[in-house]
């Protein structure tokens, strides 16, 4: 059994608090995301997971044991570091076979873990040269592969892909996703990206200022976001949010803003009654709202002027002013727009978010 | 189209009138050599010209105020046969090895040590530099009253903690007379590798050695197979360095003892000075400081291989 279980963690820094609070249960074979804008408390809680940081109070349990006085080398851990931390002077050989070394492992046993890792990662060729003889992914694959060969009981890492460009990062999620199948160790995994957050994690974990927002798988957190902040953080392009009025008239509930006035669907009517007379925040996907066919939709669509157009091939998004907000829409490429176009959105009214404007709490 | 574009172009890269400096400059040798000039010249006049000087005097049987005349090899011949010279070769190498074993420990002691993150750090740091900022010749006449036989403070402690029943006569007592230089010449020393060892330290990433404890190295492990051979090209130089200066220390030598008692403390340098200037045999006293040619010129080629061969790695 290796969960990882974290029990009223908090850290403070010389006055500053930088993670507060943090219960985590993460289950055995479970891939966790730790998500978070720089700041948040996401690597330091990894490292105080790692040993590398102590901890201000709290417990942290990896398998069946307390680990908060136990030094990184008793936790059996494996970190993967963001800047690979590769052994300049050793081979990736030695660099993947320290780690065994000094643990006492025989040279038999040694040299059949590494290479068998180094087959998985696909590096067998590499095996003799020095770090800096390799690519940034060949580096990354290496500092995998030295975690890997340790069998450890949870494998953490820190931002380990946001040193390389775009399209191997991407290849090497995939990679990293496979692996974790394939081994199934427990993983804990620390970024700034949401995409990857939310590609890799079974559950993702939302921080902000040291504070955990939201856990969940990361569907959930997409569809049903606990607060305005999670919301806006979890998808790309970015929700759209403004401020509306809550108003009701003619027998049914009205959103209302400057360019925006929405009759909202009864399902959800019953839970914004009690903020009649309000003020809220709106907010809605930009894949949420597209180009109005008809009037009929009148009363669930408003108008706007087109700023920027971005064509991203699947799918065009128009940047556009409503009144005074600016909101972006994901549209079919199809959509034959101009800049300074006067355009009917309509949304889907099943897919309306309504936050508090003082708590920012989903209402 | 492209074509068009560089000949539209190409009234605008005509070159505008340059007088004749400006065209010689436009000449990159001219350029260069102007460029190197001031250093070929200084170089020159201070370093080259010197020792020029030295080995053409090393051949003549040259006096003060005598020009001499050449002699060949007589000078190094007669410095084979010196007892006394060969006290210092003898002294000058155990000199520069026992210290520089000492200034390489606790310099790079010191330097792990300010590695850490502690409170009143660049403060420390800047304290650690003192010895080597004040002027060798102050903070050796310190010494100097230090080790006095009657004013001695180090014999006064010792005698008031009762480790000591008698006055210890540190630069009169021949074997004590070379220690008490080296105990200086490594209090002196230190701080230039320990500065220089914590500025190679500092280029080594601290990821490596948390990567290093999760691997399970422990604190003696991590500096044995990750920071030591990290530093290896830095403590190299500094060697290098600090082994070329210790050989030639002078200044040390020459005011705590002045080579005696009865040579105890003879070094190539104080010998070559007590020859050449104290004696005015200039010819012989030439001889001697260029003995120590050959011996650093190994030291510098064989140091230098190895770090090229560290850097390769």
């Amino acid at each position: 059994m290796s969960r990882v279980i974290i029990r009223s963690l908090n850290k403070r820094f010389d006055g500053v608090h930088a993670v507060k609070d943090v219960n985590l249960d993460i289950h055995d074979k479970e891939f966790v995301v730790l998500v978070g804008p720089s700041g948040c408390g996401k690597t330091t809680t990894l490292r105080m997971v790692a040993g590398l940081e102590s901890i201000t109070s709290g417990e942290i349990m990896i398998g069946d044991r307390i680990v908060n006085e136990l030094p990184p080398m008793d936790r059996d851990i494996a970190m993967v570091f963001q800047n690979y931390a590769l052994y300049p002077h050793m081979s990736v050989y030695d660099n993947m076979a320290f780690g065994l070394k000094m643990r006492g492992f025989d040279r038999t046993e040694i040299s059949n873990r590494v290479k068998a890792a180094a087959e998985i990662l696909g590096i067998e060729e590499q095996l003799q040269r020095k770090p800096r003889q390799l690519s940034g992914g060949q580096r990354q694959r290496v500092a995998l592969g030295r975690a890997i060969v340790r069998h450890p009981q949870v494998f953490l890492f820190d931002e380990p892909l946001s040193n390389l460009d775009a399209k191997l990062r991407i290849q090497m999620r995939v990679e990293i996703k496979k692996i974790h199948v394939r081994l199934g160790t427990t993983a804990i995994y620390v970024t700034h990206d949401q995409v990857e957050a939310m590609t890799l994690g079974d559950r993702v974990v939302v921080m902000k200022d040291g504070l955990v927002q939201q856990v969940g798988e990361p569907l959930e957190l997409y569809n049903e976001p606990a607060n305005r902040f999670v919301a806006g953080f979890i998808g790309s392009p970015a929700m759209n949010f403004a401020t509306v009025e809550m108003a009701d008239t003619e027998g049914a509930l009205w959103a209302r803003h400057e360019g925006i006035r929405i009759k909202l669907p009864a399902a959800i009517a019953g839970r914004l009654r009690p903020h009649v007379g309000e003020n809220v925040t709106l907010g809605i996907r930009p894949e949420d709202l597209r180009v109005a066919s008809g009037s009929e939709e009148a009363d669930l669509s408003f108008d706007a002027v087109v700023e920027v157009i971005e064509k991203l091939g699947s799918q065009i998004l128009l940047d556009v002013r409503v009144g005074p907000n600016t909101m972006v829409a994901a549209v079919e490429p199809t959509v034959k727009a101009k800049v300074h176009d006067r355009l009917r959105l309509a949304l889907n009214p099943d897919r309306l978010y309504f936050f508090d404007r003082v708590s920012q709490a989903a209402i | 189209m492209a074509v068009d574009y560089v000949a539209a172009a190409k009234p605008y890269v005509a070159a505008p009138r340059r007088g004749p400096v400006t065209r010689v400059l436009e000449n990159e040798r001219w350029f260069a050599f102007f460029l190197l000039l001031p250093t070929a010249v200084l170089l020159g006049l201070f370093i080259a010209y010197p020792f020029v000087k030295g080995v053409l005097l090393a051949v003549t049987d040259a006096k003060v105020g005598v020009p001499g005349n050449f002699v060949g090899l007589q000078n190094f011949a007669v410095l084979m046969n010196d007892s006394i010279f060969r006290i210092a070769v003898w002294n000058t190498i155990l000199y520069t090895a026992v210290t520089t074993v000492f200034k390489l420990a606790l310099g790079l002691w010191l330097a792990l040590l300010l590695n850490r993150h502690f409170r009143a750090k660049a403060l420390t740091r800047a304290f650690i530099l003192l010895p080597f900022i004040i002027p060798t010749v102050l903070s050796t006449f310190a010494w100097k009253w230090m080790f006095d036989p009657t004013f001695s403070v180090i014999n006064w402690t010792l005698f008031h903690l009762g480790i000591i029943r008698t006055r210890i006569n540190w630069l009169g007592d021949p074997q004590l007379a070379l220690i008490s230089v080296m105990i200086v010449n490594v209090w002196r020393g230190v701080p230039f590798y320990a500065i220089s060892l914590l500025a190679g330290l500092q280029t080594i990433s601290p990821e490596l050695a948390e990567a290093a404890a999760i691997d399970g190295a422990r604190p003696w492990q991590r500096f044995r197979y990750i920071t030591w051979p990290l530093l290896l090209p830095v403590t190299m130089v500094v060697v290098l360095f600090s082994v070329i200066q210790t050989f030639a220390d002078f200044q040390l030598v020459y005011i705590l003892t002045g080579g005696g008692p009865a040579n105890a403390t003879q070094l190539f340098a104080t010998y070559a000075y007590q020859i050449g200037v104290g004696t005015g045999l200039l010819g012989e006293g030439a001889a001697i400081s260029l003995a120590m040619f050959p011996v650093l010129l190994v030291v510098v080629v064989v140091q230098l291989l190895y770090i090229r061969r560290v850097e390769t790695l």
